[in-house]
């Protein structure tokens, strides 16, 4: 059995497609999303918005430190003992 | 807790850089901003607690940061094991969710079935979109925490998920899988939430 060309359903594709991403799956399996995605477009479409939804979590990184947390965290800092 | 005087005793006239209080204050100063947005995303309103126990620990072994350009990464790595130790004390660690439970959501399939925004033709962004900062935090928020960390430091902080699992002092196969049941769960809740809070209502885009 050749292992590589093996097909995957989609549940499986769609399972494993952050990994995909994260190139965090072996090359086998790799190449078994690569050979699905080939011929599914509902797959792909689950790529693509795998994808937005990392950006989605990566532009909700920054925030504002409110201003009183800040003094009182720069205060705390001075007063560690010495 | 003698830096200074420790470092005096040890050699007359050599100048360490990482050595005083001083130093210390410079480094923390700068890096609390950033510090307190990790800390509120991972611990939500215990945030500037959790950078205060970061500060004291940093201080305390202060002498043993090497590279003081390398001072913010090593501060996030204190502030990220401080997380790790209140989770353990409180014991709230244990709220692992059932693999099956959560693994057959598919977000971008329920957007597509429910088509909450009749009139767009990019539907999967206009849904995203009519999150603001805070719904992504109150999303994150409703998550258990073991789900959230690993999430929040692979795909907010960008660390790789090796680096997590020793920050985090877990076995890199159990970060793996909480990152995905995380994933999921995150999916699930940001449609959980988006319905409860009327984001989907017609018209509700910001």
């Amino acid at each position: 059995m050749t292992e590589a060309a093996r097909l995957i359903p989609c549940s499986e594709a769609v399972r494993q497609l952050w990994d995909y991403l994260d190139h965090a799956l072996s090359p086998e399996d790799q190449a078994r999303v690569v050979g699905h995605l080939a011929f599914c477009r509902k797959c792909c479409g689950e790529l693509e918005f795998a994808k937005e939804l990392q950006a989605f979590l990566a532009s909700n990184e920054s925030d504002e430190i409110p201003t009183h947390v800040k003094e009182h965290l720069e205060r705390f800092v001075k007063e560690l003992d010495d | 807790m003698d830096k200074g005087r420790g470092r005096g005793a040890n050699g007359e006239g050599t100048h360490i850089s990482t050595g005083t209080k001083t130093d210390f204050e410079r480094l923390a100063v700068e890096a609390i901003p950033r510090l307190y947005v990790i800390a509120r995303r991972l611990a939500g309103d215990g945030a500037e607690d959790l950078v205060q126990e970061c500060l004291m620990r940093a201080y305390r072994s202060f002498s043993t940061l090497a590279d003081p350009q390398a001072g913010g990464g090593w501060l996030r790595k204190i502030l990220v094991n401080a997380y790790r130790d209140r989770l353990r004390k409180e014991a709230r660690s244990v709220q692992e969710v059932a693999v099956d439970e959560v693994d057959d959501f598919s977000l971008y399939r329920t957007i597509a079935e429910e088509d909450p925004f009749p009139y767009s033709d990019s539907v999967h962004m206009d849904f995203l979109h009519s999150f603001a900062r805070e719904d992504v935090h109150a999303v994150l928020l409703r998550m258990p925490d073991i789900y959230r960390a690993p999430l929040v430091l692979r795909y907010m902080q960008g660390y790789a998920t090796k680096e997590i699992a020793r920050m985090l002092d877990a076995p890199l196969g159990t970060i793996l899988a909480r990152l995905h049941r995380g994933r999921k769960l995150f999916e699930r809740e940001l449609w959980a939430y988006a319905r409860q809070a009327g984001l989907l209502q017609k018209g509700a885009g910001r």
